[in-house]
């Protein structure tokens, strides 16, 4: 009983998550104390649905193109032809940790203008770092027996990449990606104030009419976004992890 | 081909020997990005005022031809070292040479774009003079990277370059320069504004430590306590901080109204409060969680042997696991320090003041300079403290793992 | 002398050291052998409280060890362990001052003691005193675990599996050593282990336990003239009994008058290596000498063969 417990609040918190998005109206009544009287408590600039979807393709786009980057660039930096960038590349992953999201965010306008370009550049920076260190914290750690049997068993290096380096680190690179959509779907609120079109829009939008319902849902809806998809995403390490018997 | 690329020994100013000249696979690349500076792209943009769209300038047009010369030879050099491979302290120094006079000719440009007595032309870096910065940084960083300098020789590095923007600021050489005449303009906001960008940070990370810590040492002794506080922080997290920051007006507004004193305290519905409270909310987690793996980290035998040879509950926390937990807990204080010093600045959004203001000023008047004079500051303050407390964990994690002491 | 009075540690339902009660004569090694799960790291570790029993006593010199605090019992009692557990982020001299230290003794006190110990374990004060565990050998980390344990000069040492962790040739170095030094100090001494040759190695007493009891508890050699279950016996080994009979007796100890040709053997070898040199030589009788060289007679193979058969009056 105990066990199922989280799973079925999951399950609840997406059927409440999809009922919402689907008719917000119908949960006025609870958001109705948290405004005026007069104020509207369901955002009425446009649909919650749209704006989630936007939201979540955004970041589906970003982290896309951040996974497939991210990975050849780690395997790039562990073969032999490009050991010598290595060193470089995790002090720049270290260094690339420190741009705040809003400054990328608002650098990136002047090159691309407003809109979906700046946040899916400062989505992809951002989401390539933690899938770039993961992959190669698992390409570089990975058991020296086990490289050994399959450099001994004559696997040429592209079969040792694809059949025994790539698969038993693919636990740890699909922690990175899931890390990488977290930080994503918050950040991608962000986009909202160089006028890209997601959930943010809703929360900017409470805070400048001191709207305390709008402020809520938007935070909430990325909020049970984030949480569903993490809680997804390590379904699926996990499996993985099992699968390899590591754990 | 790889083989001209396998390192050879070093000596002289061109390891590798022989009469073959051996490439640097990193500077081919840095020298295709600056080049693409260089040829491809301009140096400055002369605007008619801070807003309207302005004219790209290259180097040798956005400088007196002495100086434009000058510092094409000097750059084409510095690439030129990039190239080879040669000491990373002559790739350093080149690096640094080229980051100098790039900073010294922007300045000089402004002035000299100016046209005299115009006080609404504004002179801005273009995507040139990025790119070119962007190149030699990398080239610092790698040559950083390779010499692998102890942590104090790092932090004196930061305080060099630190020192360095200092007296460009000072001298006066960069007032020409766009962003320089927004700061002109609001002198004093920008230093209150700092101020409170750093008291939000510092002041939510200090908070967050005094209760993070003891909060780690309780979740590490009792396990039970331990998945619940961190699902509730991870769960915190997912909130998105704009949000965190917009919810917590709420409460706050009405511990301002309701609770005596509180009012006289700062605490208000709008304001730094809120941003305080989601900043320190935050940091929590990866307090707590590092606390807890750091301390569970801690060798079996060596809290066993602590036990064993008498130490009391007490000693054993502050003499052996705390010692041993501390790089751990430090990378949790780096994480939020550089997180916090970047949140901070969406605490513009609701009214708490900080860089963001700036920022997002900038944004609502398109006048990307005074975005500049906001997202600037706010990267350099992430990264100074970046440099120093990853020197303070190296400092601190050298001896137990003994992986890079000498 | 550390006496043991029907003790016995329950968690929940499982009983893990089931009425054990013992006499541990002071200025001996006692051994307490078993398989893991025996018990017999938890026996050990009540004598200093590291575990509370659930029933029972354990008297020190006759007094009950709850009458003071764990740690300040701890501190008067030596605890080594296997892989062990220095401190990493202590230099050796700190990791050995750690007693000294908590004790309150004065610095030129502390300094004396982690020199005169260094010395005693052939570790140069000067070269290791300020290294780091890591940076020595596991050989040598031993050597600091044990002297950390000894710094306070306490009457008892508890060391549990000490050697696990070390290969062969360092680990009898190291049971050499320990050995002088039990004489040096005259530490009683309560060692746990799961080798037998380890144990009769070392023991003056062994101690076997198994599934929380203590099966036999007696000197060496009545382990193996008169093992008392099938247990003991099998811990014993059927092909290793003779030897160790053997292993346990000096070669003096079998000197008879007589002449052999060859090289001689010490008297205080074993008779197991006396017995190895014969067969290996294909002699038939091998002389004996004192440790200065003086001739003490010889040890014949058929001598040797008579001691190693099974003892009369033995259960099987």
């Amino acid at each position: 009983m105990k066990a199922w417990l989280p799973t079925i609040l999951r399950g609840l918190l997406f059927v409440v998550l999809v009922a919402f998005l689907l008719s917000p109206t119908t949960f006025e009544p609870v958001l109705k104390p948290l405004v005026d009287t007069n104020a509207p408590a369901i955002y009425n600039q446009g649909s919650l649905l749209d704006l989630t979807l936007q939201h979540l393709s955004t970041v589906f786009i970003a982290t896309l193109v951040a996974i497939v980057v991210a990975i050849l660039l780690a395997i790039l930096v562990t073969r032999p032809f490009g050991a010598e960038f290595l060193p470089l590349s995790r002090s720049l992953v270290n260094i690339g940790q420190t741009f705040p999201p809003v400054a990328v965010l608002a650098l990136a306008v002047p090159a691309v203008g407003f809109g979906e370009k700046p946040t899916l550049i400062a989505l992809f920076l951002y989401g390539l770092l933690p899938i770039f260190e993961n992959t190669l914290t698992a390409l570089t750690n990975l058991p020296r027996s086990v490289m050994e049997a399959a450099r001994g068993s004559g696997m040429t290096n592209f079969q040792r990449l694809m059949k025994v380096e790539l698969p038993l680190s693919l636990p740890i690179i699909v922690a990175g990606i899931r890390l990488s959509v977290t930080i994503g779907l918050a950040t991608a609120t962000i986009g909202s104030t160089v006028a890209a079109r997601t959930l943010g829009e809703v929360i900017i939008a409470g805070l400048q009419s001191n709207n305390l319902a709008f402020i809520l849902q938007g935070g909430l809806i990325v909020g049970a976004l984030a949480v569903l998809i993490y809680d997804g995403l390590s379904a699926v390490e996990k499996m993985l992890t099992r699968r390899l018997g590591i754990a | 081909m790889t083989e001209v690329f396998q390192a050879g020994l070093p000596f002289g100013l061109f390891p590798g020997g022989g009469l073959k000249i051996r490439f640097d696979k990193l500077g081919i690349v840095i020298a295709i990005i600056a080049a693409s500076g260089l040829v491809f792209s301009t140096f400055a943009v002369l605007k008619p005022n801070r807003i309207l769209q302005g004219q790209a300038k290259t180097i040798l047009e956005a400088l007196p031809a002495w100086a434009g010369y000058g510092l094409l030879i000097l750059l084409i050099a510095a690439i030129a070292a990039a190239l080879f491979r040669t000491s990373p302290w002559i790739k350093l120094i080149a690096a640094a040479a080229s980051l100098t006079a790039l900073a010294l000719a922007i300045g000089y440009a402004a002035g000299f774009l100016t046209p005299a007595g115009n006080t609404y032309a504004r002179v801005s870096p273009a995507s040139g003079f990025w790119i070119l910065i962007f190149a030699f940084a990398l080239l610092a960083a790698d040559a950083l990277t390779r010499l692998q300098p102890p942590p104090w020789m790092r932090v004196l590095f930061l305080c060099i370059t630190a020192i360095g923007i200092a007296a460009l600021l000072f001298s006066g050489s960069w007032n020409g320069l766009s962003i320089m005449k927004e700061y002109a303009g609001r002198a004093d906001v920008f230093w209150t504004e700092a101020g409170k960008h750093v008291t939000l940070a510092l002041g939510s990370l200090f908070a967050a430590a005094l209760v993070g810590l003891p909060l780690g040492i309780l979740c590490h002794r009792v396990s039970s306590l331990r998945a619940g506080v961190l699902n509730t922080l991870n769960l915190v997290q997912t909130i998105p901080s704009i949000a965190l920051f917009g919810i917590l007006i709420g409460p706050l507004a009405w511990v301002a109204l309701n609770v005596p004193g509180a009012a006289a305290l700062g605490i208000r519905g709008i304001g730094m409060a809120p941003a305080f409270v989601a900043l320190f909310l935050y940091s929590l987690l990866p307090i707590v969680a590092n606390t807890v793996v750091g301390l569970a980290g801690v060798p079996r035998e060596a809290n066993d042997a602590a036990r064993g040879i008498g130490m009391t509950d007490r000693q054993r926390l502050f003499q052996v696991e705390f010692p041993l937990a501390l790089p751990v807990i430090l990378t949790a204080i780096r994480i939020v320090l550089v997180q916090n010093i970047g949140m901070a600045t969406i605490a513009a959004l609701i009214g708490g003041g900080g860089f963001g203001v700036f920022v997002f000023q900038g944004i609502g008047q398109t006048a990307m300079d005074l975005v500049l004079l906001g997202a600037v500051p706010t990267v350099a303050l992430a990264f100074a403290a970046a440099v120093v407390l990853d020197a303070l964990i190296e400092m601190n994690s050298r001896v137990p793992n003994g992986v890079s002491a000498a | 002398m550390i006496e043991i009075d029907a003790i016995t540690k329950r968690y929940d339902d499982n009983t893990v050291v089931d009425n054990v009660s013992m006499v541990i004569e002071p200025r001996t090694v006692t051994v307490i052998v078993g398989t893991s799960g025996s018990g017999k790291t938890t026996l050990l570790r009540m004598i200093n409280r590291l575990v509370e029993p659930t029933s029972g006593v354990i008297k020190l010199d006759g007094e009950d060890n709850r009458a003071i605090p764990g740690h300040e019992l701890r501190r008067r009692i030596g605890y080594a362990i296997q892989g062990h557990g220095l401190f990493p982020h202590r230099t050796v001299a700190q990791n050995i001052a750690t007693v000294p230290t908590l004790l309150g003794w004065e610095k030129s006190r502390i300094d004396a003691k982690v020199d005169e110990l260094l010395t005693l374990f052939q570790l140069d004060p000067k070269t290791f005193g300020p290294r780091y565990p890591h940076e020595l050998s596991g050989g040598q980390q031993q050597r600091v675990g044990v002297a950390r344990a000894l710094a306070a000069e306490p009457n008892v040492l508890l060391m549990d599996e000490p050697y696990g962790a070390l290969d062969p040739i360092i680990r009898a170095k190291a049971q050499e050593d320990l050995l002088a030094i039990q004489k040096h100090f005259g530490t009683t001494i309560v060692l746990v282990t799961h080798d037998m040759n380890e144990a009769f190695h070392l023991a003056d007493k062994i101690a076997v336990m198994d599934k929380g009891r203590v099966l036999q508890y007696g000197p060496p050699e009545e382990l193996v003239r008169a093992p008392e279950t099938p247990f003991v016996e099998t811990l014993i080994g059927d092909t290793e009994r003779p030897f160790r009979l053997l292993a346990i007796a000096k070669a003096g100890a079998a000197a008879e008058p007589g002449e052999a040709e060859g090289e001689p053997i010490r008297e205080d070898k074993t008779q197991q290596e006396a017995l190895a040199d014969l067969l290996w030589t294909g002699r038939s009788a091998l002389p004996v000498v004192s440790a200065s060289g003086a001739p003490m007679g010889r040890v014949t193979l058929d001598a040797l063969l008579k001691r190693a058969t099974r003892p009369s009056g033995s259960a099987r």
